[in-house]
């Protein structure tokens, strides 16, 4: 079977608010031009599109349908589209890549976080019937995750502070990062056990990213960063059901898509815990250099964040700073659903 | 052409009543609420799940067997909410919190009414506070409130959903959850260059530098080359009809009563065509290739919005032949 791997990545910068529309055609043509400067490709070179974003975020139906415009959709294009973050449409993407249907594919994520109280939003992704017509907040169901782990002794209040502190300095080289520098001192609760610095910002953004098979990656780059193994899983959506400390679908999938001996992470992680719950799912050892890039807490736009990701880790490869990392990307409330992919510099 | 002005927003609130049909595991626990009575279920392994699952999360079986469990319980995690969002259960700071319902072994989500997150610890003994009047909803428990008397006042709650539908039997079958969403919504820069244009009286295009096709309204970005556009064209109120329907069906928030004519009307000058109406004779005498003018509502009725143009009416010239609007069909 072929193998498919990643040649450009391009993102716009992580903002609390835009002025643009929810159907983020004004993110994303800056981001595709960007794209085909970096490739070299046209539209016309580009066979399969693929989509991740969220009406509940737009506050309208079929929203992802004017966002093609950003694309040029005419003559007729092949599109499809994920309600979920851009990264399932990246597994969609290498689908069609590995089965010959498509040769080169361009998948892009975006999502307009400020448009609408995004903490409530979010709550209309749980079990309709018992749950979200209490509408608990994406927030406050995270801090009573992340009191398990601190009751239980999984993690301590210092744990999720390094992963706060690391990621804002290493946020400092990243041009796209919404927050950076240093945690301030007395960061207010705001959801009690999480600081500010706990939980990812509320941003606007989008991202971009194009995969090809391997033999024309080689044509385009010195340095492709093919996929070599890919997988996603997802936990139970009830929430008392499954121990909210631990993240098995990470554990499985990454089994599956074969990530050891990884040099650099990129995980999806939008409160300081979850990385943690998703270092010891994916057995990183204190080697591996995690988000490098400052991740989710310095800038996740919603249905990109876990593109992003992907795109991050893939420019390591490209760049020459790594030969072998993994990407993780979740979906669904607390770490509900995960992606992992693996990608090197050769096969 | 652009332009330092923000663009146009404003408030957009959405709202749907969802109707969700129960079936029999949860019809059964929701009948139950509405007599306040909890019941679980017993999952493939011995544990008893609440509220109660209906396949089990472990290993998909389905699932029958219901226990009724205790209206106390313990809290297994809690977290402190300080700003309730709209709908929340208490509408004052107030702890969320998982809880183990004696019986039971899976915790439940619910709020507990407590004044301070020092009010409440993971250990905490809890008892339902009951809904005034049932509905036959998960709302039906108010909230949750310590057994220790005397920690806590009445909360003031969000509005209590409607009630719940029953069969013969008096079962709840059907549960009514009003979803209510506010966005701040925002058009594009050339959108609002467009609106606000028409707040002068004036229809306002604007050309593709790629390929120079007039869009009315003015895109984001061109289809066709995926760029914006940018060069502004002042188009004339007059056009044709490129095609049409005639609406007899009356439906919920029509605002004209039936019949009437919606066309798709190509301005003179426009690669594109909008949607509006055509009044001023009779529906059956509108035809594709009609050529139509705007008429305009009174000066001091004009906002940013295209309703400035109350309809569009035959202006009685000789009909456009069918191969010069062929291509936008």
């Amino acid at each position: 079977m072929r193998n498919a791997a990643v040649v450009g990545f391009a993102q716009s910068p992580s903002v609390r608010s835009t002025q643009g529309t929810t159907n983020g055609v004004e993110m994303l043509v800056p981001v595709l031009s960007e794209i085909f400067a970096q490739t070299g490709l046209t539209k016309a070179d580009i066979d399969f599109w693929c989509s991740g974003s969220s009406d509940y975020l737009a506050g309208r139906a079929f929203s992802f349908i004017a966002a093609v415009d950003a694309i040029g959709a005419f003559p007729p294009i092949n599109e499809s589209h994920v309600e979920c973050d851009a990264a399932w449409a990246v597994y969609e993407a290498w689908i069609k890549i590995l089965t010959g249907e498509a040769d080169t594919a361009l998948v892009y994520g975006f999502g307009k976080s400020s448009a609408g109280e995004l903490r409530r939003v979010l709550s209309l992704q749980l079990d309709p019937y018992t749950v979200a017509p209490l509408w608990p907040d994406s927030i406050s169901l995270a801090a009573m995750q992340a009191r398990l782990g601190l009751e239980s002794g999984r993690w301590t209040e210092d744990d999720m502070a390094a992963v706060a502190a690391r990621s804002l300095a290493d946020a400092t080289s990243n041009p796209h990062a919404q927050r950076s520098g240093a945690l301030t001192d007395n960061a207010p609760l705001i959801a009690d056990p999480l600081h500010s610095y706990d939980v990812a910002p509320i941003s606007d953004g989008a991202a971009a990213l194009i995969l090809t098979t391997e033999e024309r990656a080689r044509d385009l780059i010195e340095r492709p960063a093919i996929i070599s193994g890919i997988d996603h899983r997802i936990d139970s959506a009830v929430l008392g059901a499954r121990d909210l400390t631990d993240s098995p679908s990470t554990r499985t999938a990454a089994a599956a898509a074969g990530a050891r001996d990884i040099e650099i992470a990129e995980l999806h992680a939008p409160f300081s815990h979850q990385e943690l719950i998703l270092r010891e799912a994916l057995e990183l050892s204190d080697a591996v250099r995690i988000n490098p890039s400052g991740g989710p807490l310095a800038g996740n736009p919603m249905f990109a964040g876990g593109l992003i990701r992907i795109g991050e880790a893939a420019k390591r490869v490209h760049s020459g700073d790594a030969s072998r990392v993994l990407a993780h990307a979740t979906s669904g409330p607390l770490l509900q659903q995960n992606l992992v992919a693996v990608m090197e510099a050769q096969s | 052409m652009t332009t330092d002005v923000a663009p146009l927003s404003a408030p957009l609130n959405i709202g749907f009543d969802y109707t969700r049909s129960l079936g029999p595991v949860l019809s059964r626990f929701m009948t139950a609420l509405a007599q306040r009575q909890i019941l679980g279920i017993k999952g493939s392994d011995g544990r008893v799940h609440v509220p109660p699952v209906e396949y089990d999360p472990v290993t998909a079986e389905p699932l029958t067997e219901f226990v009724e469990v205790g209206t106390e319980g313990t809290v297994l995690t809690w977290s402190w909410c300080p700003k309730p969002v709209e709908g929340q259960p208490i509408q004052q700071p107030f702890a969320w919190a998982l809880i183990r319902l004696d019986g039971a072994d899976a915790g439940l989500l619910h709020a507990v009414n407590v004044p301070s997150p020092s009010d409440i610890r993971t250990g905490m003994r809890v008892q339902v506070q009951w809904a005034e009047a049932p509905t036959g909803h998960i709302r039906d428990i108010a909230y949750f409130v310590p057994t220790d008397p005397g920690t806590s006042a009445a909360a003031p709650q969000a509005p209590p959903p409607p009630e719940s539908k029953r069969d013969d039997e008096d079962r709840v079958t059907t549960i009514i959850t009003p979803i209510q969403l506010a966005y701040d919504h925002t058009v594009s820069a050339e959108e609002s260059r467009y609106l606000r244009a028409l707040a002068d009286g004036k229809l306002i295009g604007q050309r593709c530098a790629e390929c120079g096709q007039v869009y009315i309204p003015p895109r984001g970005a061109c289809p066709v080359d995926g760029v914006p556009t940018t060069t502004e064209v002042e188009l004339p109120d007059t056009g044709i009809v490129t095609t049409f329907c005639i609406v007899n069906v009356p439906f919920l928030g029509q605002r004209i009563t039936p019949p009437y004519v919606v066309a798709y009307v190509l301005l003179d000058g426009a690669d594109i065509a909008f949607l509006h109406l055509v009044r001023g004779c009779d529906s059956a005498d509108v035809r594709m290739g009609m050529r139509v003018r705007a008429v305009w509502r009174p000066k001091a009725e004009w906002q940013t919005s295209l309703s400035n143009i109350d309809y569009f009416t035959p202006t009685g010239e000789r009909d456009a032949p069918i191969e010069t609007f062929a291509r936008h069909l």
